[in-house]
């Protein structure tokens, strides 16, 4: 049988899942947590604890500050230490609150599956529970942190179709697959609740075929419930990208411009869907996530499940990492990520991993000219002309860049640079390009 | 011999009819344009930078025409002594004209910042501070690009190779403000170039608080107040952790420049007291 994919354009990278049989190791939060209030995409959150205020585990410390943000809660009990501003992983400042953690803890539980049945029909009015989505902080964990409650409010009907993005294409990336091996009954549970809010009568899960347990653990807990159908994706990067996985799954196309509601779909994340069903079935706001520590020379590769706030640096050192000059340090996978300069920063809601590069692979090649092979063309998941683009966007001719060239569109996957044969820094100058001319529309 | 004399016949009479027709069209759709703004045009520098507000030298003269005068129209390239001969094309006796230049406001330096990370992508400022704060320690100086030097239409802004900051030249600087824009960072700030070229500004960007920058760049401001309190003109406001000089305000005493902790503020075009003194003849020379 042939499987599924997306088209056009895609790549195959190896995609060195390292941590792939690595369970989750649940950590206890350690002596003091960084919450910073820019979690999610759209406005940061605004504090709502003072210093030297006592927060309880799950109280919210930070509420939206518009329509897009969202709640931040303490992952802990403990005292509030200070509000301002701390060194981000870029090297620019940011607001955070630090909560010195108390200590009297109140037993933590690990990640629980749903025990039981899988409960009959669902029916939900959406309103109290995007309002209790909202409450609980949700945000989209593929490392997007879109604001969960915004994209659950859709208007009655427009939605038939329910897409689960648990395809992990990123390479070395195991989060999600840890998550669905340890909780498959949570998140056919999760799916049918965001159904329901949605009002989609079908959810498709996909997966890519490197998972085969993870789709058989889906499945069997799907099984019952015609409603939910478990989809085996050829893997191909970036299936994880939306409009790629819908069109992989349900070989509907979304519109230049448009999001996926205009032909009937939500797309969510697997993470996502798991803190869903916390937050609706166990009444727990989002202060937990799993984060994978990984790279091609890090001892001891593993899937942590930690409190919001917990230091990178300590992950590092748990599985054995010791940085040396030069070493990349990404905060994601290895194609989307972004390296940071410091790593003396949290553990944050959009943050699913953690890859170390040593200095002899983290370096650029020396870029060539351009050889005119149009491979950039031919993998561009967008199919766009990715050479061009670049090229005026460096001139500084942004306008024939969006108006020829469609550069608005590029979901900037880095597959034209990954694939240049001369090692030119494609995505580099599409994203200064696409910087511009959102500058300007905000002028 | 006849053939050549029908030849030139006909393509005189040829060439005559184009002539004449040439002529009459001409006339007939000839555009009539005022001949001061070419006048005016030849005055202007020709770079089109933009800085008078007008889309290009030819706008801006156009406008000087159709309001009969040069009031409220400013063209920095030009300088003074241009506006005076734009006037002079309306009749109008002198303008006003601020001279204004461009002062760099990092003094950021290999020795007094340190290595935060390595880069390896395209050298372009606008790119390096998207990607992070850059490869030095603090997150609000001077990235070292050039994308400033990139956009000065007058060639004023050289990288100097020891500091590997931009150095404007104030005799090619015309204040029109294009690099001003074009720094992500916003260090590039317009001054009056000041009486005989004297000039005092706080030399950095920095709104970290005073701890965070000394320990990211020994040349930082470090937002102590001591320029605020010794200034007797009042002319100099600490504002989340940084100084800055109001030029209105400034009367030129250094009295400020004396007190810096962290030599944070420079001067241009002093005369040399002593060598002790912070002070120097160009503020290319205090930063070294």
């Amino acid at each position: 049988m042939t499987l599924h994919t997306f088209h056009p354009g895609g790549i195959h990278i190896p995609d060195f899942k390292l941590s792939a049989s690595a369970p989750i190791v649940d950590l206890a939060p350690v002596a003091s947590l960084v919450l910073p209030l820019g979690q999610s995409i759209g406005s940061p959150s605004r504090a709502v604890v003072a210093v030297g205020q006592d927060v309880a585990a799950g109280q919210i410390i930070a509420e939206p500050s518009s329509r897009i943000s969202a709640a931040l809660h303490s992952p802990v009990f403990g005292v509030v230490k200070s509000v301002g501003s701390v060194d981000g992983p870029w090297g620019y400042p940011e607001q955070a609150v630090v909560i010195s953690v108390g200590d009297a803890q109140p037993e933590q539980g690990g990640l629980a599956d749903m025990e039981g049945d899988m409960p009959g029909q669902i029916r939900a009015c959406a309103r109290p529970y995007i309002e209790k989505v909202r409450d609980a902080g949700l945000v989209g964990m593929g490392g997007a942190t879109f604001p969960t409650h915004v994209k659950l409010d859709v208007p009655p009907g427009k939605v038939d179709t329910l897409v689960i993005n648990a395809v992990e294409c990123e390479p070395y990336l195991t989060c999600d697959h840890a998550l669905m091996l340890s909780a498959p009954a949570a998140i056919v549970y999760g799916v049918r609740l965001a159904m329901a809010i949605v009002g989609a009568s079908k959810a498709v899960i996909g997966i890519e075929d490197n998972k085969p347990d993870a789709i058989k653990a889906l499945s069997v807990h799907s099984g019952d419930c015609d409603d939910v159908e478990v989809i085996a994706l050829r893997s191909r990067y970036p299936q994880g990208g939306e409009k790629q996985l819908i069109h992989a799954t349900l070989r509907r196309e979304v519109p230049v411009g448009g999001l996926p509601s205009d032909v009937g779909v939500v797309v969510m994340n697997v993470a996502t869907i798991y803190a869903l069903y916390e937050a609706l079935v166990l009444g727990q706001p989002l202060t937990r996530r799993i984060v994978t520590v990984t790279g091609p020379e890090v001892p001891r590769p593993a899937n942590y499940r930690v409190p919001l706030g917990y230091p990178v640096r300590e992950l590092l050192r748990l599985s054995g990492v010791e940085l040396g000059a030069g070493d990349k340090v990404v905060f994601g996978g290895p194609m989307m990520g972004r390296a940071v300069t410091n790593v003396d920063v949290p553990v944050t809601k959009g943050l699913s991993g953690i890859l170390v590069l040593p200095a002899s692979v983290a370096g650029r090649a020396s870029v060539d000219p351009c050889v005119r092979c149009a491979k950039c063309v031919e993998v561009c998941p967008m199919g766009l002309e990715p050479y061009l683009i670049s090229t005026l966007s460096r001139l500084g001719q942004v306008d024939e860049a969006v108006g020829d060239g469609g550069m608005m569109s590029c979901i900037e996957c880095g597959s034209c640079s990954y694939v240049c044969p001369s090692s030119r820094p494609l995505l580099d100058y599409i994203r200064y390009g696409k910087g511009v001319v959102r500058s300007r529309k905000k002028r | 011999m006849n053939s050549i004399l029908i030849s030139v016949i006909i393509l005189g009479s040829v060439g005559a009819l184009a002539a004449l027709a040439l002529y009459a069209v001409s006339r007939r759709f000839a555009v009539s344009e005022d001949p001061r703004i070419v006048e005016v045009e030849d005055i202007l520098p020709g770079a089109n930078c933009g800085a008078c507000g007008f889309n290009g030298c030819h706008d801006f003269a156009v406008k000087c025409v159709d309001r009969g005068g040069v009031d409220g129209m400013n063209c920095p390239g030009a300088g003074s002594d241009g506006m005076k001969r734009i006037a002079a094309v309306f009749g109008a006796e002198s303008v006003d004209v601020v001279r204004n230049v461009a002062v760099l406001r990092c003094a950021g330096i290999c020795e007094s910042r340190h290595a935060a990370a390595i880069y390896h992508g395209p050298l372009s400022c606008a790119i390096v501070s998207a990607v992070s704060s850059g490869t030095e320690s603090c997150a609000y100086g001077c990235l070292g690009c050039g994308d400033c030097i990139g956009a000065c239409r007058f060639g004023a802004i050289k990288l100097n190779s020891d500091t590997r900051l931009p150095e404007i030249d104030e005799n090619l600087c015309t204040g029109c403000g294009v690099c001003v824009g074009n720094c992500p960072r916003k260090l590039l700030q317009l001054r009056p170039y000041g009486p005989k070229g004297r000039r005092v500004w706080v030399s950095c960007s920095s709104l970290a608080s005073g701890a965070v920058a000394r320990r990211n760049c020994s040349a930082a401001c470090v937002g102590c107040g001591k320029c605020a309190r010794t200034c007797p003109f009042g002319a100099i406001v600490v504002e989340h952790n940084l100084a800055v000089i109001d030029a209105a305000k400034c009367r030129l005493c250094r009295k400020c420049v004396a007190v810096c902790p962290t030599g944070a503020i420079h001067t241009a075009n002093f005369p040399v007291i002593s060598p002790s003194s912070q002070s120097d003849s160009s503020h290319t020379a205090s930063l070294l």
